[in-house]
C-alpha cells in the first residue's frame, strides 16, 4: 500500500477536467473531422476511450480510438533488469492525414511520449499529433509539451503521481505520494 | 529475467509459464509483422551472430529476418562442411567471437551439446537453432504457436509424431514442449527408430500407425533420411511407407479439423503420399511469418540488459 | 628426483641409505598384519619390521638413519596401478613416461604398468626396451605391457616371447578389443607358455558403433548415440569361455556393467582363471553427468547407470573384482575441449584415485583399508607376478604413507600430469598421500 499522500483530484474533479479537455480539443480543431484518439497503455487507453465518448456526446460524431504499447520503442531496454511484458498495440484505422490526439495519464520526463511518437509515425504519416494528458508534473528531460493538460503540478523526483481509474483500479483519483518501498503503480513516464 | 535462463538451449525443463510468455510475446510481434513498417527499434543496441554449421535455408533466414525486424545488427558465419573440416574448431570460433562484442549467438550444429559448449566460454546469450539430434526449441515453439492459434489452446490436444524419433531434434523439443503445455503426445514409428526407454518422456508409444492416428488432432510427420537405410534400421523405403506413410485413407482416422505438419522438405511417397502432399489438408498458412514472430519473441526476451532497477 | 627436506634436519646431507618409518599403523594384507610398527629400510630394501621395540619420545631419534615420523598415519605397501596410458612414444605433449611417473607418485603409486597403444605401439622387444630405458628416469617402477597383435591390428600375434623376455609383464590390445575370437584364443593359448595374463578391453565394436555414451534414457533425452551394456558383456562372456577352454589367464580391463560383474562372479565360482579391475570413476560417476555435455565425462567404457555403480561396488566387496586400476588417459586440451561427439575418450586418474577410494569406498563402509590395499597393491602384484605389494623383510622398500583423515579439494591446475582432462576439479576428497617411497627413496612428499 502506498503511503498516504495528498489527493489532488477526486472522481468528480477528474470528470470535469476530461469534459473541459474534450471541449478544448473540439475548439482547437474546429470539428471532429479527421480526429482520432490514440491512448498509451495502460491508463492512457482508458482515458482515450472516455474522451471519445465525451466527444461523441458533444458533437454526435464517433471518433476512432487506437491503443499503443510503447515497450518496443523504449530507450532503456538495454539497461532494464527485466524485459517488460508487452501488451497489444491496436491501430486499426489508417493514421495517414489524421489529426491524432495522443492521450496519456501523466506527462513527466517526456520519454514515453517520444516513444509513442516514433511508433505512430512507423504506421504512417499523420497530419499532426497533439498531446492530451490528465496531469503534467513537470521535470521534462526532452523538449516535449502538452497541448491539453488537466492539471499542472510541481513535483520533485522523490514524489510519484498515482492515477487511479475505475476501469482497473476501482476508483477515480489522482494523488501525489513520496516514494516508499511499495511501488506497484506504473513505471516512470 | 522472466525467462529463467539467459540462454535458450532446449525445451526440456522449461516451465509452462515461460513457454506461455514466449507464445504470448510472439503474438505481439505477429502484429508488428502486419504493419506497413515491419520494424521496431527495440534491439538496436544488440549484435547477433548466426553460426550455422549445418546448411539450413529456412531457419537461418527466419532468424535473420527476426533480427533485422528488431533492428539488431546481424552477422552470419555460415560454414559449409569443407571449411569446418579445414580445421577451425568451435573453440577457435569462440575465441574470435569473444574478441568482438557479441550480445547473442544463434547456433545450429550437427553435434548435440554444441550450444552448451558455447555457454561455457562466452558471455553472450546462446540460442540453439538445432544441435544434432538433441533439441530445436524455436521450431517446436513455432509449431506450438501455430497449433495454439488454430485450436485456441494446447491442453488436451492429441498430437501424434510419426517417423524417425531416434534421430530427430524436432521430435524431442516438441515432446517436451507439448507435454508441458498439457497436450497428449503419442509417437509412432518402427521399433528401430524409437530411442531407448522413450516412454519415460511421457509419450504413448505405437508401432501401428492406424492405432496411433485414431482420434488424433494433429499429425507431425518426420523426415526419413536415406542414411538410415545403410544403418539397417529398416529394410526399404517401400516397407516404411507401407507401414508408416500418411495416406488419404489413413487421414480418415483423424478427428475433424485435423492438422498435418511436416518440418520439410517432404519425401513424397515415403512419409506422405503424393495425394496428401498436394491436397488441401496440410496447408498451414503463415508458418513462415509465425516463425519470424516466434524468433523475434525469443530474441527480445533474452536480450534484457543488466541494468539497475529504476 | 625430489630430495626430501626434513624440517628438523640437524644436518643438510643427501638422502642416506638408511631410513626408519616410525610410529605409523602398518597395513599389510598379504601377511594379514595390521598394527603399529617401525619399518627399517636399508639399501633400498626393507630390513626389518619392528613391532616390539618401537621408537618413542616427543621427537623421534635413532642412530640407524633418517626418520620419517608416521605417527597417526597409515603405512602401506606402495600402490600399484596396472592400467596407465603413458603417451610416449608419440604424444609426449600429453604425457611422458617421466611426467606420468610424477603424477603416479603424487597419487601414492610406487609401480605403474603402461599400456602399449602408443605411437608406434609397443609390439616388439625394442619398443619394450625403449620404455624400460626411459623408465630409468622415472620416479617409480614402470612395467611395460606389450601388444597382443602386430601394430595392435588384431590380426597376427606379436612377438610375445621376445617382449616377455625383454620385460613385458602382460599383453593387451587395449584401446581396442581383440575382435577376432580366433586371435583371442591363440593369444590365450600362447600366453600360457609365459604364464602372463591377456588383458582385454571388452567391447563388441559393431554393437557399440558410433556410440559416445551409455545407451539409456539419458542418451535418449540427449540425442546422443549410445553404447549398450551388452556390447561389453558379450565379450566378457567370450573371454571367460575362451579362458576356460584354453586354461589360460584372462584379465578383464575396466569393468563397467552389472552384467559383467555377474559373469565374472559366476566364472570365479567355477575356478576359471579370470581376474578383473574397475576404475575409480566407474564406481563414482553415472551417465547423468553427461547432461552437461562436459567431455571430461566421456570415456570407454562409458559411465553407466546408478544400478551398475552399485553392482561394481558390490563386486569389489565380495571379491568378484580383484583390483582397482585408473585407466589414466591423458589428452591435450585442444583435442578434449570440443563438441561431445568429437572428443577423444578418456580421463586422468592417477592423482585422484586414492581420494575417490577413501571417499566412495572406505567412508561409505564398502571396503576396509586392508581390503583397499589388497585391491590396490597385493592383487595387482599377484596377477602380474611383481616383486611388490607387501611389506616384508627383503622386499624392495616401496611404501606409501597416507593421512587417512586429510580433507582436500582437487585443483586440476596443480596436477603433475601434463594433461588436465579430469572431471574432479573442485571435488572435496578425503585421504591424501603424505609420502611415496620407492626403493627406500622419498620420491614424493606433501609440501609443508
Amino acid at each position: 500500500m502506498p503511503k498516504a499522500g495528498s489527493i489532488i483530484m477526486d472522481g468528480k474533479g477528474l470528470n470535469r477536467v476530461l469534459t473541459r479537455i474534450a471541449h478544448e480539443i473540439l475548439e482547437r480543431n474546429g470539428s471532429a473531422k479527421n480526429l482520432a484518439l490514440v491512448g498509451i497503455r495502460s491508463r492512457g487507453a482508458y482515458l482515450a476511450e472516455r474522451l471519445a465518448k465525451l466527444i461523441e456526446e458533444i458533437e454526435e460524431t464517433k471518433v476512432p480510438v487506437g491503443y499503443i504499447d510503447i515497450t518496443l520503442y523504449r530507450d532503456d531496454i538495454q539497461t532494464k533488469l527485466e524485459q517488460p511484458v508487452i501488451q497489444k498495440t491496436e491501430l486499426l484505422f489508417d493514421v495517414v492525414e489524421k489529426v491524432i490526439i495522443l492521450v496519456d495519464d501523466v506527462l513527466f520526463t517526456g520519454r514515453t511520449v517520444r516513444a509513442a511518437l516514433d511508433e505512430i509515425i512507423d504506421f504512417g504519416r499523420p497530419k499532426s499529433i497533439q498531446l492530451a494528458v490528465l496531469i503534467d508534473r513537470g521535470n521534462r528531460e526532452l523538449p516535449i509539451r502538452a497541448d491539453y493538460a488537466g492539471k499542472n503540478i510541481n513535483t520533485t523526483l522523490k514524489e510519484e503521481v498515482m492515477v487511479k481509474l475505475t476501469e482497473i483500479d476501482g476508483e477515480d483519483s489522482v494523488s501525489v505520494v513520496t516514494k516508499g518501498k511499495n511501488r506497484n503503480h506504473a513505471a516512470k513516464k | 529475467m522472466p525467462l529463467k535462463s539467459k540462454h535458450l538451449l532446449g525445451l526440456e525443463g522449461m516451465s509452462k509459464e515461460e513457454i506461455t510468455l514466449i507464445l504470448d510475446t510472439a503474438e505481439t510481434f505477429r502484429e508488428v509483422l502486419e504493419r506497413p513498417i515491419k520494424k521496431v527499434p527495440t534491439l538496436r543496441a544488440v549484435t547477433v551472430v548466426n553460426l550455422f554449421y549445418e546448411a539450413s535455408t529456412r531457419t537461418r533466414i527466419s532468424f535473420e529476418l527476426a533480427e533485422k525486424r528488431l533492428s539488431a545488427d546481424s552477422v552470419n558465419f555460415s560454414t559449409d562442411a569443407s571449411s569446418v573440416k579445414k580445421g577451425e574448431t568451435l573453440k577457435d570460433t569462440v575465441r574470435n567471437l569473444t574478441a568482438m562484442k557479441i550480445d547473442m549467438v544463434v547456433i545450429r550444429h550437427r553435434s548435440a551439446g554444441a550450444p552448451h559448449f558455447l555457454t561455457r566460454f562466452l558471455d553472450a546469450s546462446v540460442i540453439n537453432a538445432g544441435d544434432g539430434a538433441h533439441e530445436h526449441p524455436t521450431q517446436a515453439l513455432l509449431d506450438m504457436y501455430t497449433l495454439r492459434k488454430k485450436y485456441g489452446k494446447l491442453k488436451d490436444l492429441r498430437v501424434v509424431i510419426v517417423g524417425d524419433i531416434r534421430h530427430s531434434r524436432v521430435a524431442r523439443s516438441n515432446i517436451w514442449g507439448l507435454k508441458t503445455m498439457g497436450a497428449d503426445v503419442a509417437i509412432c514409428g518402427p521399433t528401430t527408430l524409437l530411442p531407448w526407454e522413450v516412454e519415460r518422456m511421457g509419450v504413448e508409444v505405437h508401432y501401428n500407425l492406424e492405432e496411433a492416428l485414431s482420434g488424433a488432432d494433429v499429425v507431425m510427420a518426420l523426415r526419413i533420411q536415406q542414411e538410415r537405410l545403410q544403418g539397417s534400421y529398416f529394410p526399404t523405403l517401400r516397407e516404411y511407407s507401407q507401414l508408416f506413410g500418411i495416406t488419404k485413407e489413413r487421414l480418415k482416422l483423424l478427428n475433424k479439423d485435423f492438422t498435418i505438419m511436416h518440418p520439410g522438405p517432404i519425401n513424397r511417397g515415403v512419409e506422405i503420399s503424393d495425394e496428401v502432399a498436394d491436397g488441401p489438408y496440410s496447408v498451414i498458412l503463415d508458418q513462415v511469418t509465425n516463425g519470424v514472430a516466434v524468433r523475434m519473441a525469443v530474441l527480445y526476451l533474452l536480450s534484457g540488459g543488466e541494468g539497475k532497477l529504476e | 628426483m625430489n630430495r626430501p627436506v626434513k624440517k628438523s634436519a640437524a644436518r643438510r646431507s643427501p638422502q642416506p641409505d638408511n631410513l626408519i618409518i616410525a610410529g605409523g599403523k602398518v597395513i599389510d594384507p598379504a601377511s594379514g598384519f595390521e598394527g603399529m610398527a617401525d619399518i627399517y629400510v636399508q639399501a633400498g630394501k626393507i630390513q626389518k619390521i619392528e613391532t616390539k621395540k618401537l621408537l618413542t619420545g616427543g621427537k623421534l631419534k635413532s642412530s640407524f638413519g633418517e626418520i620419517i615420523d608416521a605417527r597417526g598415519k597409515l603405512v602401506v605397501p606402495g600402490l600399484i596401478d596396472m592400467h596407465v596410458h603413458l603417451r610416449e612414444p608419440g604424444r609426449e605433449d600429453e604425457e611422458t613416461i617421466v611426467s606420468g611417473s610424477q603424477a603416479a607418485v603424487a597419487g601414492g603409486f610406487t609401480s605403474i604398468c603402461c599400456m602399449p597403444n602408443t605411437s608406434p605401439p609397443l609390439d616388439s622387444q625394442e619398443k619394450i626396451k625403449f620404455v624400460l630405458e626411459r623408465a630409468k628416469q622415472a620416479l617409480c617402477h614402470v612395467y611395460p605391457i606389450g601388444a597382443i597383435t602386430k601394430n595392435q591390428e588384431g590380426k597376427e600375434l606379436a612377438e610375445m616371447g621376445d617382449m616377455f623376455r625383454a620385460g613385458a609383464v602382460a599383453f593387451t590390445d587395449d584401446g581396442n578389443p581383440v575382435r577376432s575370437s580366433e586371435v583371442m584364443r591363440r593369444a590365450l593359448e600362447y600366453s600360457r607358455m609365459f604364464d602372463v595374463p591377456i588383458i582385454d578391453h571388452c567391447e563388441d565394436l559393431l554393437l557399440s558403433g558410433n556410440g559416445v555414451m551409455n545407451e539409456s534414457f539419458v542418451s535418449t533425452t540427449l540425442g546422443l548415440p549410445g553404447i549398450p551394456a551388452a556390447a561389453e558383456e558379450l565379450m566378457v562372456y567370450r573371454d571367460i569361455r575362451l579362458a576356460e577352454y584354453t586354461g589360460a589367464r584372462v584379465h578383464i580391463a575396466h569393468v563397467s556393467t552389472a552384467g559383467s560383474v555377474e559373469l565374472i562372479r559366476e566364472a570365479k565360482k567355477k575356478h576359471i582363471a579370470v581376474t578383473a579391475e574397475v576404475t575409480p570413476h566407474h564406481f563414482t560417476l553415472t551417465d547423468e553427468t553427461i547432461r552437461t555435455f562436459d567431455t571430461n565425462y566421456k570415456m570407454k567404457p562409458p559411465l553407466r547407470t546408478r544400478a551398475d555403480v552399485e553392482a561394481l561396488k558390490a563386486g569389489l566387496k565380495d571379491g568378484a573384482i580383484d583390483c582397482i586400476a585408473t585407466d589414466h588417459a591423458p589428452h591435450s586440451s585442444e583435442e578434449k575441449e570440443v563438441e561431445f561427439d568429437q572428443a577423444p575418450f578418456g580421463i586422468l586418474g592417477l592423482e585422484t584415485a586414492l581420494g575417490l577410494v577413501v571417499t566412495e569406498l572406505i567412508d561409505k563402509g564398502i571396503l576396509t583399508w586392508s581390503q583397499v590395499i589388497a585391491k590396490m597393491a597385493v592383487n595387482p602384484a599377484k596377477i602380474l607376478k611383481l616383486n611388490a605389494g607387501r611389506i616384508k623383510g627383503g622386499m624392495p622398500a616401496d611404501i606409501t604413507i597416507i593421512t587417512p583423515e586429510a580433507s582436500w579439494t582437487v585443483d586440476v591446475s596443480k596436477f603433475k600430469s601434463k594433461s588436465r582432462n579430469s572431471p574432479f576439479g573442485g571435488w572435496k576428497m578425503k585421504g591424501k598421500v603424505l609420502y611415496t617411497i620407492v626403493e627406500g627413496k622419498v620420491v614424493f612428499q606433501v609440501q609443508a
